[in-house]
């Protein structure tokens, strides 16, 4: 197993991870399961209903910016950074 | 200060400061002229990508479109905000790598064919030629209703800007253009909510306001609308009213569509390194998201205003709905622009406020011999239009959602005009970008890639300029007379890119495995079947009349809608590009290598690959 592999595998997980986060909060929270969760308050607003217009889109906001933040990490801990 | 004058100047000072900027940053070489030379700070990109991607529909629109549709407007709220995940994770860094100047670049490249490449090139032009057409009509409407120029005039003058700066700085000019452009849209934009929501609910965060309480209740704003909407005999606001299936598949469209289209992934060709193009990505989704959290309160709260004012009391009582003659002097000012219509059905001089059609199609005023409005005994313009059967006598278009709303909250006049230059500023910026994408397809992949591979960097510059000159006509021309696929934006533009780009870049980068003939089928098949599912429901390429069943939710397979469609047409090119390509050779080894080499930012022993 050579770093090359090793890093892209890492990558791939990370990837994964949040790509999993992204389908929870706005396919699940905001589209399957909106109706349930719309029965639970988040001040005037459903808690699905809330997923779909706003809990989503700052979901979506953090994750790029922890996936850029984990990679810089990993280029580094792999010796590929840039210059 | 007269409100015309007074946008005069706010559309004027914008306009200058453009053509500033356009001076200030020629382009001197392909690679300024492409990528901006690959010297873009990124948050700077971030700003110019969300200027790029935000379009005069999601200025003017898409508040209204939240409007009308309440909970099921959420599609486009994800969907054109979750794309850019898929693109900071799954693109945007290894093209980056890959460091050349446009998208079918990189299919020709990895697939080793200029088959590919071609293919790649024609969904660029279709894709990115439907979208300009919206924002230079989005251009002449903006001219015309706000600045009594014509709508024809309006569009030239948008065309000479849009041309002085793009074929000038090509996109090096278009960079620093959008980043004014950015903060004139965003400003027009955040101002009036912040407005409206502190005089609804207190609250001088839109974003929170939406969930808050009205001003002296303590019923919440979401509860009351809902309310107001099954009284009038809505559905309420904030219910799933579309099938779950359809949502579904809209927003994956959507997400993918927005994550495969080239004038967005253009945009990260243009910063320094491969970690800039993530962060990237994450300050565009920022700044794209204080719009996109901005307009669910836009929406609702304009439209909970305009429910008040033409229902202040109860429903059925019969004095519950508003007078004509005590109508708001807003209401006067956009009856005038079309924007407003009412009928009276019942002949109560009141304005009933129900579902259903005040009456078909857009208002037609009917005019006297020296062309001035006819008006009826009841004191409202007399419609050539045949009523509608329903109960409602309201017609409202839902751009007034957006562009009434400063009048609607009192705002002084300068917040008016604002509000047209970031308009203007949303259509310029997204048409610029548009056209550096088909100019560059011309230009770099057609001729130089293909045709004329011999040719200089100066020719090829000189190239550059004349595909956008010429792209800006022709985009000019079809605002002019604008082709039935002009409507389709959504469908055709989303679809193309979402079922033959996207799939393409990301086994490219993915998958080592897959080969020409593997992505070539691919993308064909995804296409293919994207566009005859598109056909089928409104018509062979959009001739009225044509098409094999009527597009509505009941006939609709599965009830998948045309423009949700993309999502499945992406799925069949993964399939059959996976599968043809275990059935066929494997790639030659350079070509492996190439997938090794932008899988990783710097392996041991390179150099960075700024230009």
């Amino acid at each position: 197993m050579n770093s090359a592999s090793e890093y892209w595998k890492a990558n791939l997980r990370l990837v994964i991870f949040c790509l999993v986060i992204w389908f929870v909060v706005s396919y699940v929270c905001g589209i399957l399961l909106v109706e349930p969760l719309n029965s639970i308050r988040l001040g005037g607003y459903k808690l699905g209903f809330w997923f779909a217009q706003q809990g989503s889109i700052y979901t979506f906001v953090v994750l790029i910016f922890f996936y850029a933040w984990r990679m810089n990490r990993l280029d580094r801990k792999f010796n590929v950074h840039e210059d | 200060m007269d409100l015309q004058i007074l946008t005069y100047i706010i559309v004027g000072l914008t306009f200058a400061i453009y053509i500033g900027i356009a001076i200030w940053s020629r382009a001197r070489s392909t690679g300024d002229f492409y990528v901006a030379g690959k010297g873009v700070n990124p948050i700077a990109n971030g700003m110019a990508t969300a200027a790029d991607w935000m379009s005069a529909a999601s200025f003017i629109s898409m508040a209204g479109l939240i409007a009308f549709k309440g909970y099921d407007a959420s599609v486009y709220l994800m969907g054109w905000t979750g794309g850019y995940v898929l693109l900071a994770m799954l693109l945007a860094p290894y093209l980056r790598k890959y460091g050349k100047f446009t998208v079918p670049e990189f299919i020709g490249d990895r697939y080793y064919s200029k088959t590919a490449r071609i293919v790649a090139v024609i969904c660029l032009i279709v894709a990115s030629l439907t979208y300009v057409i919206g924002q230079m009509k989005g251009i002449g409407v903006a001219f015309s209703r706000f600045l009594d120029t014509p709508y024809d005039v309006g569009l030239y003058i948008g065309m000479g800007i849009v041309f002085f700066y793009a074929v000038l700085g090509g996109m090096k000019g278009i960079t620093y253009t959008q980043i004014a452009q950015y903060v004139v849209l965003i400003f027009a934009y955040t101002v009036p909510a912040i407005f409206i929501s502190l005089h609804l609910t207190g609250d001088a965060l839109p974003q929170t306001g939406l969930g808050g309480t009205l001003t002296g209740t303590d019923s919440f704003l979401l509860d009351k609308l809902d309310k107001i909407l099954v009284d009038l005999g809505f559905n309420p606001y904030t219910a799933q009213k579309g099938g779950t299936l359809n949502i579904f598949l809209l927003t994956l469209s959507l997400m993918i569509g927005t994550a495969g289209l080239p004038h967005v992934i253009t945009r990260f060709f243009t910063v320094p390194r491969v970690k800039d193009a993530r962060s990237s990505a994450g300050w565009a989704l920022v700044f794209i998201a204080i719009l996109y959290t901005t307009a669910p309160a836009v929406g609702a709260m304009a439209f909970y205003n305009l429910a008040k004012t033409v229902q202040p009391g109860p429903v059925n009582a019969p004095d519950g709905a508003l007078l004509y003659e005590q109508r708001p002097q807003w209401f006067k000012n956009w009856e005038t622009t079309g924007l407003l219509a009412w009928r009276d059905k019942n002949g109560d001089g009141r304005i009933q406020y129900a579902p259903g059609k005040a009456f078909a199609g857009k208002p037609k005023v009917k005019t006297d011999a020296s062309g001035k409005p006819v008006i009826g005994d009841n004191g409202a313009p007399v419609y050539l239009n045949p009523p509608a059967e329903s109960k409602n006598e309201l017609y409202v278009d839902r751009d007034i959602m957006v562009l009434a709303n400063p009048e609607i909250a009192n705002l002084p006049n300068w917040v008016i005009a604002l509000v047209v230059a970031g308009g203007l500023a949303a259509a310029l910026s997204t048409a610029a970008g548009l056209l550096l994408a088909i100019a560059a397809a011309i230009s770099h992949d057609m001729l130089k890639g293909i045709f004329a591979p011999g040719i200089s960097e100066k020719t090829e510059l000189l190239a550059s300029r004349f595909a956008m000159g010429g792209a800006v006509l022709l985009a000019g021309y079809f605002g002019l007379n604008p082709p039935g696929f002009a409507a389709q934006v959504v469908a055709l533009a989303f679809g193309l890119a979402a079922s033959s780009l996207f799939p393409a870049i990301m086994m490219g980068i993915f998958n080592k495995r897959i080969n020409r003939t593997g992505a070539i089928l691919g993308m064909l098949s995804g296409l293919t079947i994207t566009l005859i599912y598109i056909f089928w429901y409104k018509g062979w390429f959009f001739l009225p009349g044509t098409n094999m069943a009527p597009n509505s939710p009941d006939h609709w397979f599965l009830g998948i809608s045309p423009e949700a469609f993309g999502a499945v047409g992406a799925a069949v090119n993964f399939a059959v590009a996976w599968f043809v390509s275990r059935a066929t050779a494997e790639p030659p080894e350079h070509i492996q290598h190439l997938v090794e080499h932008i899988r990783v930012p710097q392996a041991a022993g390179e150099t960075g690959n700024k230009l």
